[in-house]
């Protein structure tokens, strides 16, 4: 066999592996939106699994004889301020943990990361009942930011650290105060960090299933919830609950192609380096 | 005024957080301790009660916690052993330059970022025994279709095929970057001096990639124990508690049978391991990484 030849057969196993190990990966994802746009007599008849008419029908339901519209917006809304607030307040304790070496609060947040989300979804369902805020937005986006908060130190501390400390020096010779400098100089240069976060979190709060279970109402409950009643409470409606996976997961897969080296860095952050 | 601000400057900008762990996390933590040494069933008319250690002595002769702590390890090291191995090999599959090779990155990374609640019910539907792909391929040659996730005997390993779908790329993507540092040098070096690529891999590339592969493992390792949402999305610990991990375990003795105390102390002792098994991957990647 010449070299020539040789290189075109690595290159034909190369793809054959790939196809078969990207066939696994992603035919869920296909699977789904296949079986959206199909009617309920087709998703029984074995034959129809490729060739079927589509229609649209299931997506029509689930904003209207379901009314998923609600859902979509409380999951939208919870993500989205929960995600700002953290970072507002992420943000400037994560630059504080990074420059003054507070050792002691990064093990903390790291610690608060660790601990299951069921931990603390009794004391809270029990507070909140309470305080009369049970169910409400206000209860669901404090839980919330509980999952954000610690990520979103957990990335932009090592961020921060790689930052050299003249840019905010330099700043400060020339009369700016550190917070001044924190505001003018490092914010801007961390844009990217702060883009990966705010991805990740945004994510990771869309997602989640396991607060709104508990805290949300039939008012505030988020998507995924609303859709794991959907099974419990009706006679399974196949067609519906793929095209109700669908709106959920679209928003995911729009983000993922078109910010996916942020989700690959956010995703390897702490992990990579030692 | 701004020499007080500037002075203190790192406790203004970690005041909000800090007051935020305690209010949310620290307080509510507290909470659970403290009701883990109670009883109470959320009632208005019958007060906690202080019992002592009895809810943790309760649960240590409940057979079904530690069944729930048997399923929960044995769940998360069977899936991580496969994530383990099927996300080092596609790292090493896809450790090339060649076209397309960002779209093929983004694909690997929809399994991690697609709602976990969402995608268990497709699986939910692939498993199905009417309607779900498997029976059909099973039909179509004459094997009677199986209720995956309906039969005590195969659900565990049902939720582990979606978990490890799920999560192989996470390891993968951890591998791929810790290979992108891998001086090519040496493994030019390497294959000068007549070294096969098996050699290549064995010799340097997998030494050199341990920590990372370490690393990759306990922060899966971690979260895995924490699994939750695709459980209860499809089986809710069912059928019967065949897939009860300790997260559902301590669910359903809170919000289905509102026993806030045993539910508490399973929730502390579920903790504990946690961090157990946290302190014991710190050590292990701190020597990993003087090693490297």
């Amino acid at each position: 066999m010449t070299k020539a030849q040789k290189k075109l057969l690595k290159k034909i196993g190369f793809t054959v592996l790939l196809i078969i190990v990207l066939f696994f990966t992603m035919f869920p994802f296909a699977y789904m939106l296949l079986s959206s746009f199909k009617r309920n007599v087709d998703l029984f008849n074995m034959e129809r699994l490729l060739i079927f008419s589509p229609t649209i029908q299931n997506y029509v339901d689930v904003f209207t004889r379901y009314s998923f519209a609600r859902p979509l917006m409380n999951t939208s809304l919870i993500s989205i301020v929960s995600t700002i607030l953290s970072l507002l307040i992420g943000v400037p304790a994560a630059y504080s943990i990074a420059r003054f070496k507070q050792k002691f609060f990064s093990v903390v947040i790291l610690a608060v990361r660790i601990i299951p989300g069921i931990a603390f979804l009794v004391p809270w369902y029990l507070i909140f009942t309470r305080i009369n805020l049970s169910g409400t937005y206000t209860s669901l986006i404090l839980c919330y930011m509980r999952l954000a908060l610690p990520y979103i130190v957990w990335i932009m501390i090592p961020f921060f650290e790689k930052l050299p400390a003249e840019l905010e020096e330099s700043a400060m010779v020339d009369g700016c105060i550190r917070l001044q400098a924190f505001y003018r100089i490092m914010l801007p240069v961390s844009v990217p960090g702060i883009v990966t976060a705010t991805i990740l979190v945004f994510i990771s709060s869309w997602n989640n299933f396991i607060f709104g279970l508990i805290l949300g109402t039939s008012r505030t409950q988020p998507l995924p919830v609303a859709i794991f009643s959907f099974i419990s409470y009706t006679e399974v409606n196949w067609g519906g609950l793929m095209a109700a996976a669908m709106v959920i997961t679209l928003p995911i897969i729009i983000i993922s192609l078109f910010l996916q080296k942020y989700i690959v860095a956010g995703l390897t952050a702490g992990a990579v380096k030692g | 005024m701004i020499n007080w601000i500037d002075r203190n400057t790192k406790w203004l900008l970690t005041l909000p957080v800090i007051l935020f762990i305690l209010l949310m996390v620290a307080y509510p933590l507290f909470y659970t301790f403290q009701l883990s040494f109670h009883s109470w069933s959320m009632s208005a008319v019958k007060p906690m009660k202080f019992v002592g250690f009895a809810n943790y002595i309760k649960m240590f002769n409940n057979p079904k916690f530690w069944q729930a702590w048997k399923l929960t390890l044995t769940y998360s090291v069977v899936c991580l052993a496969f994530e383990t191995l099927i996300g080092l090999c596609i790292a090493l599959l896809l450790n090339r330059s060649f076209r397309g090779s960002g779209l093929v990155r983004t694909m690997f990374l929809l399994p991690i970022v697609a709602t976990p609640g969402a995608i268990a019910i497709v699986w939910k539907m692939i498993y199905d025994p009417a309607l779900g792909i498997i029976a059909f391929i099973m039909k179509a040659w004459g094997m009677n279709p199986v209720a995956w996730l309906g039969n005590s005997q195969t659900a565990l390993g049902a939720l582990m095929v979606m978990d490890i779908w799920e999560h192989s790329p996470q390891i993968m993507l951890i591998c791929l970057g810790g290979l992108s540092g891998i001086p090519t040098d040496s493994l030019e070096a390497a294959s000068i001096d007549g070294a096969s690529n098996w050699q290549r891999l064995t010799k340097i590339t997998l030494p050199l990639l341990s920590p990372t592969i370490l690393v990759a493992m306990m922060l899966r390792l971690i979260d895995s124990l924490k699994t939750y949402d695709q459980i209860y999305a499809t089986t809710q610990g069912g059928p019967g508690t065949s897939t009860q991990t300790i997260n559902v375990l301590a669910y359903r003795q809170a919000f289905e049978n509102f026993k806030f105390g045993e539910a508490s102390a399973t929730i502390v002792v579920f903790f504990l391991g946690l961090v157990l098994v946290t302190v014991v991957f710190n050590i292990l990647r701190r020597k990993a990484v003087v090693d490297y």
